[in-house]
């Protein structure tokens, strides 16, 4: 059970995917500009991590490990496609807001990597409660950023006006710039906190956090390239 | 008709910028834009590889799923033809011609979960482009993507030699950096409708 709890409580902070592991950023830029957007987002991919989750590590002895990453990819891309049929039949309304993110879910990093880092190798509740956590921990942090720049860019909270911000607000933030300065700020004051605690720095690790870098060059070539 | 493909091609280029404006394609604008010419070399392999796929996929869409009223499938007929697709090219290219296989083919195993390249496929659709138009499109983001990363990483050997507050060291200014470069591009709001009035 304590074991459990960890590696629920693991993907919230110390392990945040957007804060701390810097994956999935495209959505978390992108649908960003309300709070309702942004929980929108958070949910589904929620959702999805979760369930491919539990199927991945249920199929872990089946899958040949030649095929996995293809083998992954359908099973992701089967539950973003019932997904995206659910917005669509009964959140008209969210399926227009996140539009082309909604299907782009299936490249979402934290879903391939959560499914080669741990639910292809663990037992099936353990990967239910990791992905679970990791995705409470990218719902919050996307909750965060929409909400710092709904406030700022729109002057409202969900939709409610914010007292004096209502009547002056900073379009910026709302706009394509605002998302990668808030994401930037966010980010400076999360790495200030983790020093504090003696954790590292999140760091933009690029190829290391992809889930193609094992099968990719392009990591040895950037080492060539330094030498 | 052409005014309107070249509409398309430089909306995609300007405007509506993959990478600065939609937000496709972040992990690689910064992860591999730290040197020119890595950022050069991603960027023509994912001009490649978006042409390709639109190419690919634009007749399976249109002869195969719409006939059989299966566009609910989209999603994971797009995100697998993609897949095969780059290693098949991978395995082409490395057997036929080496020389632009070692130019560019350590970037297409990234390329295959890269978001910009199913995001550009899924978004011809939705537009309800015609081939020619799915295909300019495709290589406006594309040819954007380019300029975005070469831009930036521009920029980041700059910032490389800047005197920078510890705290904001490393990603945070990075990410402010590419706020900046995404303000550059709000410049060109409106650009295109007035040239093609």
């Amino acid at each position: 059970m304590a074991k459990l709890t960890k590696e629920f409580s693991k993907g919230i902070i110390a392990e945040n995917p957007v804060l701390r592991l810097v994956l999935g950023t495209c959505p978390t830029l992108a649908t960003t500009t309300s709070v309702e957007s942004a929980v929108g987002m958070g949910l589904a991919a929620s959702i999805v991590l979760v369930c491919s989750n539990i199927v991945i590590s249920a199929l872990r002895k089946v899958i040949p490990d030649k095929v996995r990453i293809p083998a992954y990819i359908v099973v992701i891309a089967s539950f973003v496609t019932i997904v995206q049929m659910a917005v669509k039949a009964f959140l008209p309304s969210l399926d227009e807001q996140l539009g082309v993110y909604l299907p782009l879910i299936v490249v979402n990093c934290i879903i391939l990597g959560r499914a080669e880092a741990f639910a292809g190798k663990n037992p099936v509740l353990a990967s239910a409660v990791d992905g679970l956590g990791m995705g409470v921990g990218f719902t919050a942090a996307l909750f965060l950023m929409g909400a710092v720049r709904e406030i700022f860019g729109a002057g409202t909270f969900l939709g409610t006006g914010v007292p004096f911000l209502e009547s002056n607000p900073m379009l910026i933030f709302i706009l394509p710039p605002g998302g990668f300065f808030v994401y930037g700020i966010l980010m400076a004051a999360v790495n200030r906190m983790a020093e504090k605690k003696g954790k590292p720095r999140a760091e933009l690790r690029g190829c290391e956090a992809c889930p193609m870098a094992q099968s990719c060059a392009l990591k040895k070539a950037d080492k060539e390239g330094a030498n | 008709m052409t005014k309107e493909l070249f509409s398309i091609l430089l909306t995609a280029i300007l405007t509506q910028n993959f990478v600065l404006a939609k937000f496709l394609g972040i992990c690689p604008f910064l992860g591999v834009s730290k040197k020119l010419n890595t950022a050069v070399g991603m960027s023509a392999a994912v001009i490649f590889v978006m042409a390709l796929a639109t190419a690919v996929t634009y007749p399976i869409n249109k002869l195969l799923l719409v006939k059989n009223d299966l566009e609910y499938l989209q999603t994971i007929v797009f995100i697998l033809v993609i897949a095969a697709l780059v290693q098949l090219v991978e395995i082409i290219l490395k057997k036929y011609i080496p020389a632009l296989y070692n130019a560019l083919g350590i970037y297409l195993p990234l390329i295959t979960t890269n978001c910009a390249v199913l995001g550009v496929v899924i978004l011809n659709v939705d537009e309800g482009y015609n081939f020619a138009q799915s295909m300019f499109s495709s290589l406006g983001a594309g040819l954007g993507f380019m300029l975005a990363m070469v831009m930036f990483a521009g920029v980041r050997e700059r910032l490389e030699s800047c005197d920078v507050p510890k705290f904001m060291q490393g990603l945070p200014i990075t990410l402010v950096a590419a706020s900046l470069v995404s303000v550059s591009f709000l410049g060109f709001t409106g650009i295109v409708e007035n040239i093609f009035a």
